[in-house]
């Protein structure tokens, strides 16, 4: 069972499988010649990228490469310095609506500690609109296994719980696109466990998922394209098609690519 | 060109430093003879002694510090929250730290010409108190701009803060005058200008244009330093 | 996932709601730890015991002292407050999660506001009773004017102070820059303040007080919607 409510901006989501896009629909994600600069610095330097329904882009790469600027630039939680991104057709940033289509996962827990659990997920609901906030929250507690613990303060919780429900929080609204970054850090097994299987249903529902992660097997667990930044840039592309995806392959080219830093 | 957020500088190049600035010692010199003509040329007043003669160096101070520095950077906060024009941050930055300086020039002479002419150090009159609150604000606005690490970040915060100072100056102005006008102090405050001899006069329309050329002379360096630094900045993270 | 037509499960964005979840959601934080409404309470009640003590009647009389007291009160325990408005945001990015909701910054802003209000004056309700019990007032039917312009003063001082918390998080020492950046901002607002309520507690109407009143009323108007206007530029983005 996906993760509820259905979410409403537009049902055509919820019927689209798979990656590409069916010529008259928007596609889920459209960046291009994305640059972003602090300062002097351009932390993103010229970002061209396309994602449909139930993608999933495994971002790979060192410190300082770019990628969570890049999750914040499409997800439009940052405005880019040059260029553009659309969010199902919408240019980003767009009206505070279309942020409800966005859920966003980090390695900060992004709760209130002195909350407790089911308080942190439903206001995370209230906050996105979500109707009956309270049956979502309760949907969403369950599937990733914390429910028994709703109403415990989150402080009291282990760091690999928190991290469940901090992921609860982010997909209690049913997002079209979710931004991972370094999600599994912290998480034990059957948190991991339980977290794939949600990700992996809210894909097969049509959501778009773009991840960040130094871990190798996790990203590619669920990619559908997998890219190693650095500076700024793609400096390798595996678009895969459906199935198949040479692990070796791309484990030599991710140590060549981002350990070549290093040496 | 950008479609918004911050204006990249462009690296690789330095501006030039000057070695010297003649507009800064144009105005130097400038300041010096109106400081002269003041004291040795200019008659003493009557009523007030040689002591008076601070006047000449406190009320151009005033205008260069309060209504010029204090004007520009309300005014270049807002336009940075508008255009996000990086040299508007830096003027912002320059009339803030130079205007801090001109005030505190008027904090300290204000004070001298008062213990020398009625024996107290401090009176709250309305001018000088005002004065008081508004350097206390450019401090606490430097002091923020002390505080912030990313570049953006602090020019954006500080025009927050610029441009809501803006509307705190008129309702300082009010608050002082009415704390005045309902509990009469001391009455001799401040001799009222139009009232002056042609040779006093003249020192002090002189003392302004040289205060106000010294004023710019130092914003214009201030500003120039400014750049540097941020093109130094820009180079090693780049 | 269902497919099909399209059904509208979601609610659009509502200012008024989004501000007081917001609030409230601060309020119950603030109930559950305590932690800066205890330290404001104790700082009132410690200020007025020593005014108290260091004061000689015979000199003053109480109703002169005690406006400045009740302000000076006022605005240090505000600040105590306003410190924390931000910081229960920051300590997870919590704040991340509600900047990328769709809630409005406006929103978040009143929302903020709203607490801060009630936050400042709930230490108020405990700070008057304890001034006028200490230094012997007889407040009488002007009790009803104190506690309106106390409100007012709040309101001036929420909407500033919460402003500013939002600038002071971005750096490093917060808690020692709020209270730099608002006092200038706080003379407008306190003073006509003190000054009216000196009036009252004198024993004199409301009226001899008014153009200070007006002040204070305009500064409210004036900053609350400034605030408001400039609160997303506090925001990176």
């Amino acid at each position: 069972m996906p993760i509820p409510p259905e979410t409403g901006a537009t049902g055509v989501a919820a019927t689209h499988k798979g990656s590409g896009a069916l010529l008259d629909l928007p596609l889920a994600v459209e960046a291009e010649g994305l640059v972003r600069a602090f300062g002097g610095k351009r932390a993103v330097d010229g970002v061209s990228l396309t994602l449909g329904s139930g993608d999933c882009l495994a971002l790979f790469g060192p410190n300082g490469a770019g990628k969570t600027t890049l999750l914040r630039l499409l997800g439009g939680l940052l405005k880019p310095t040059k260029g553009t991104t659309k969010l199902h057709g919408v240019p980003l940033p767009g009206p505070a609506e279309t942020r409800r289509l966005v859920g966003l996962i980090s390695h900060h827990s992004m709760l209130y500690p002195a909350l407790t659990v089911r308080e942190n997920v439903r206001f995370a609901a209230e906050c996105q609109g979500v109707v009956d906030a309270d049956a979502a929250t309760s949907e969403v507690l369950r599937q990733l296994r914390v429910l028994d613990r709703e109403h415990q303060p989150v402080r009291f919780l282990s760091r690999g719980l928190q991290q469940r429900v901090s992921i609860a929080r982010a997909l209690v609204h049913g997002p079209q696109l979710v931004l991972l970054d370094e999600p599994y850090t912290g998480l034990d097994e059957v948190g991991a466990l339980a977290f794939t299987d949600a990700l992996r249903e809210l894909k097969d529902g049509g959501a778009t998922l773009v991840l960040v992660t130094h871990n190798l097997v996790e990203g590619i667990a669920l990619a559908t394209r997998a890219v190693i930044m650095r500076g700024g840039r793609f400096v390798y592309d595996e678009g895969t098609p459906a199935g198949g995806f040479d692990l070796p392959a791309f484990q030599a080219q991710y140590r060549a690519l981002v350990h070549e830093g290093l040496a | 060109m950008a479609t918004s957020a911050a204006t990249i500088t462009a690296p690789g190049k330095l501006p030039e430093a000057k070695p010297i600035d003649g507009f800064l010692a144009i105005s130097i010199v400038a300041v010096l003879a109106v400081c002269v003509r003041a004291i040795w040329f200019t008659p003493v007043d009557a009523m007030l002694g040689a002591a008076q003669k601070i006047f000449y160096v406190h009320v151009p101070s005033a205008i260069a510090g309060l209504y010029v520095a204090c004007g520009l950077l309300a005014v270049s906060s807002i336009l940075y929250l508008w255009l996000k024009d990086e040299r508007l941050d830096r003027l912002a930055e320059a009339s803030a730290e130079v205007g801090l300086l001109f005030m505190g020039i008027v904090l300290v002479t204000g004070p001298i010409w008062a213990r020398t002419s009625w024996g107290t150090w401090w009176v709250w009159e309305a001018r000088i108190t005002s004065t008081l609150f508004l350097w206390l604000l450019v401090l606490g606005y430097l002091v923020l701009r002390g505080a912030v690490e990313s570049p953006e970040n602090r020019a954006r915060l500080s025009a927050v803060m610029g441009s809501l100072a803006a509307l705190l100056v008129p309702f300082i102005h009010l608050t002082v005058k009415l704390f005045r006008g309902m509990h009469p102090g001391p009455v001799v405050l401040k001799p009222e200008k139009p009232s002056l001899p042609p040779e006093m006069l003249t020192t002090f329309l002189m003392a302004i244009v040289a205060f106000m050329l010294l004023f710019f002379a130092l914003l214009r360096v201030r500003m120039r330093w400014a750049a540097l630094r941020d093109a130094r900045t820009a180079m090693e993270a780049a | 996932m269902s497919g099909g037509a399209p059904k509208p499960a979601v609610l659009a964005p509502a200012f008024l709601a989004d501000a007081l979840r917001i609030a409230r959601k601060d309020l119950l934080i603030e109930f559950r730890t305590r932690s800066a409404f205890m330290a404001a309470t104790v700082f009132a009640v410690l200020s007025v015991v020593i005014f108290r003590f260091t004061w000689d009647p015979t000199a003053i009389p109480a109703f002169d002292l005690a406006p400045g007291v009740l302000w000076v009160i006022f605005t240090f325990s505000g600040l105590l407050g306003l410190n924390r408005s931000f910081g229960l945001e920051l300590s997870d990015r919590a704040y991340d999660g509600l900047l990328a909701s769709q809630v409005s910054r406006e929103s978040i802003f009143v929302g903020k506001v709203l607490a801060n209000l009630a936050f400042v004056s709930g230490v108020q309700a405990l700070a008057l009773p304890a001034v006028a019990l200490f230094f012997d007032l007889h407040v009488g039917s002007a009790w009803g004017v104190l506690i309106g312009i106390v409100l007012c003063a709040s309101l001036g001082l929420a909407a500033v102070g919460t402003l500013f918390a939002a600038i002071a998080s971005n750096t490093r020492l917060a808690e020692l820059l709020l209270p730099m950046m608002t006092l200038p901002f706080f003379v407008p607002l306190v003073i006509p303040a003190a000054q009216t309520s000196a009036y009252i507690l004198r024993g004199q109407p409301l009226e001899d007080a008014m153009p200070w009143f007006k002040l204070l009323l305009a500064f409210d108007l004036v900053f609350v919607t400034a605030c408001i206007v400039v609160f997303p530029y506090t925001i990176e983005e």
